[in-house]
């Protein structure tokens, strides 16, 4: 099974670390990852600013990349919700391109989702000796389903505990672009999330979308929380410990 | 109303830092929320029956036309009157014809937000006719010098009952009460005299029913039902796009209205008016009349976001929206706050003065989730988001920032070296603690969060070596 592994853009710059876990959690469940060299942004920024014509170009470069093989998995429910939910709507106006679209579309998966589904991994390779708390990111929640997935994967690992994060689905403000145009308004969201994270007095937040991830550290950090991890899912799951 | 909606951002600045307000909407967010979560579980399929509401708005609207001549032929066969509106003032001016003919001096009005979309109450007073405002948040509200709606449902929800209080006690020269029942005894004893007084009854409609000529009231006050059945006159107001074509399809749009709006199974009154009051009837109106209205709707209708029309003014999408739970109705600057607003707002009044408002928007589907027709709320807000981009109303730099990121995303050799570059200045800047304090373009990020410093090479860089080796 050749798994197209799409990096994103902010694993890519910010934390290629979780690129690594995310990978090496796909080998161990018998994946053959491959990494298309060139890619870049799936389109995202551009789509929900409104620029189609770039999100169109950006999408095209996905699918010409990806379309070879049986699966492209994202470590990001926003990035792989953007290509299985979003690119039909871009290309309604082009049949053949339509075509190649909803192919990809199909095979496009969250990593937990794919993890938990169609490598049906059972057992992983990490271990975290305390109490964490997950947050639900809203694409990953709401347009990809993922919910069950990745709790499911983290009681396999050892020492973990999980208690629940009131408000989990509360968007906790990213929302991309919004975070720097609409900066105070998405501060203030990122702020009830981590009043909400403390509440739980859980040594680590857990999801999985970098967006939410620098998100809340950097709310956490201003608020002068320096002891609050912020991980994602992949790192904790391949038992990769990020560089403090 | 005046259109505020240009200073969306520096409102919701205000309202951010307004604790008094801060604190009512912390207590009512939850509420609704939770009373909504808990109706649903009596509907056998709350999934199929959104599939039938979606399915019945879309009948409607697809030959609005058809239904509204079909209402317009029943309305009359009754004895009531149906006139179209196609702007605001044209309401208003109606408004005021139909008291003028009637020998009008005093109006009472249950909820419409039709009508403040034409400040109707204002030019009511301005015609020197008295108007008395008989829901009891609308009533707050005009007590408190006409202070502007911030909900849909609830226009004064923003108010703590203290704040009420005050208001009553100087309002009507009284004692502050404490109690709640107490409260709202007080205005039910100020209201009734105005209901028995009254010339003419001013009325909202949640739905145009075209196959009866009947007007649907959805209300848990019974205010509704006063108002339009002891004055001599009737009308009510709504827009085109409320008609439905059966008394079956209102059926089915009511398991789910009060159940997304209030969390109630039904709302403790339902009017359904049909006609005047006939020979031997003992209840209703002399005269009705139904103002019909467009100010905008069939632009809407004949557009990209025509599935706006489908909203049956639940307010799921505000009482379940992140942004609007922070920041409050009001920030929105006009009639209709939340994310249904964002989309009705600009198409009312020009995307040039509200174009704020479809951006201010995680995209989190939070809306269109709970959004009982199914209106896909952050789709609707992209589609505005594309228009703004199209006619160039988003500020130079950001068009600037986006233009250089697709550009280099769309050649990988540039964007990998680039990339590298801009990693390792970031590592830099974040210093031994990872974090950086001020980003010179991204003050929006900084001002009140850190900014987690990269880890200082790419994953492309790491893979390739990775790969060589």
């Amino acid at each position: 099974m050749r798994v197209g592994f799409f990096v994103t853009c902010l694993v890519d710059t910010m934390r290629p670390s979780v690129g690594f876990a995310a990978i090496e959690l796909l080998e161990a469940g018998g994946a053959e990852v491959v990494v298309p060299p060139a890619q870049t942004c799936c389109g995202q920024p551009a789509y929900n600013s409104g620029d189609r014509a770039d999100a169109i170009a950006l999408a095209a470069k996905v699918i010409a990349e990806f379309e070879g093989c049986d699966f492209l998995v994202a470590p990001s429910g926003s990035c792989s919700g953007m290509i299985r939910t979003h690119y039909g709507d871009l290309f309604s106006a082009d049949p053949p391109m339509l075509q190649r679209a909803r192919a990809l579309m199909e095979k496009t998966r969250e990593l937990t989702d794919f993890l938990v589904n169609e490598l049906k991994l059972a057992r992983v390779p990490g271990r975290f000796d305390g109490t964490i708390t997950y947050h639900d990111s809203c694409a990953g929640l709401r347009e990809m389903g993922i919910k069950a997935q990745p709790r499911a994967l983290l009681a396999m690992v050892p020492g973990l505990a999980l208690r629940e994060l009131p408000g989990c689905e509360v968007c906790c403000g990213f929302g991309g672009t919004f975070s720097i145009k609409f900066g105070e308004i998405s501060s203030r969201m990122a702020d009830n999330k981590c009043q909400d994270i403390a509440g739980t007095g859980a040594d680590a937040v857990v999801l999985g979308d970098l967006g939410c991830m620098l998100n809340i550290e950097g709310r956490l950090r201003r608020r002068g929380d320096m002891k609050t991890r912020v991980l994602h899912v992949a790192e904790v799951l391949a038992g990769r410990k990020p560089k403090s | 109303m005046q259109v505020a909606s240009m200073h969306f951002k520096e409102r919701a600045h205000v309202k951010l830092h307004d604790e008094r307000l801060q604190f009512n909407l912390k207590k009512m967010q939850g509420k609704f929320v939770a009373k909504r979560r808990e109706s649903l579980v009596e509907l056998d399929d709350f999934e199929g029956t959104r599939d039938s509401a979606k399915e019945i708005r879309n009948r409607a609207l697809e030959n609005l036309d058809v239904w509204l001549e079909l209402f317009e032929r029943n309305a009359k066969a009754r004895g009531a009157t149906v006139l179209f509106a196609e702007t605001p003032d044209d309401v208003n001016a109606l408004v005021l014809e139909i008291a003028a003919r009637h020998a009008v001096k005093k109006i009472i009005k249950s909820k419409s937000m039709v009508s403040e979309e034409s400040a109707l109450d204002h030019a009511i007073e301005a015609a020197g006719m008295k108007v008395v405002e008989t829901d009891l948040g609308e009533y707050i509200l005009q007590i408190n010098n006409y202070e502007p709606p911030s909900h849909i449902i609830g226009p004064a929800l923003h108010k703590s009952k203290e704040e009420v209080a005050d208001l009553f006690s100087k309002t009507h020269g009284t004692p502050v009460k404490t109690d709640i029942a107490e409260l709202c005894l007080e205005a039910r004893g100020v209201l009734r005299s105005h209901y028995l007084t009254a010339d003419m009854g001013i009325s909202g409609g949640n739905f145009f029913v075209a196959e009866t000529g009947s007007v649907v009231l959805v209300t848990n006050e019974g205010n509704a039902t006063l108002t339009t059945t002891l004055p001599r006159v009737h009308v009510a107001i709504s827009g085109i796009e409320k008609i439905v074509p059966t008394l079956e399809d209102t059926a089915t749009l009511m398991r789910l209205l009060p159940r997304s709006s209030t969390g109630q199974s039904i709302s403790n009154y339902v009017d359904i008016l049909t006609g005047i009051k006939g020979a031997g009837e003992f209840h209703g109106a002399e005269h009705m009349y139904f103002i019909i209205v467009d100010s905008g709707r069939t632009a809407v209708l004949a557009s990209e976001l025509r599935e706006a029309l489908r909203c049956i003014r639940c307010g799921a999408c505000m009482n379940h929206c992140p942004v609007y739970q922070n920041v409050g109705g009001h920030s929105y600057g006009w009639v209709y706050p939340g994310p249904i607003g964002s989309i009705l707002t600009p198409m009312y009044v020009g995307l040039e003065n509200a174009q704020d408002l479809p951006a201010a928007s995680t995209m989190c589907n939070q809306c269109g989730v709970v959004c009982p027709v199914r209106i896909p709320l952050p789709d609707l807000q992209r589609k505005l988001r594309e228009m703004a981009f199209e006619h160039g109303l988003r500020p130079w730099y950001e068009h600037a920032a986006l233009s250089i990121w697709s550009w280099f995303s769309q050649r990988p050799a540039l964007y990998g070296f680039g990339t590298a570059i801009a990693v390792r200045a970031l590592k830099w800047m974040g210093g031994c603690d990872g974090l950086i304090h001020k980003l010179p373009i991204g003050a929006g990020w900084t001002d009140e969060r850190d900014f987690p410093a990269p880890e200082g090479k790419t994953f492309r860089e790491l893979y390739k070596k990775r790969t060589a080796t």
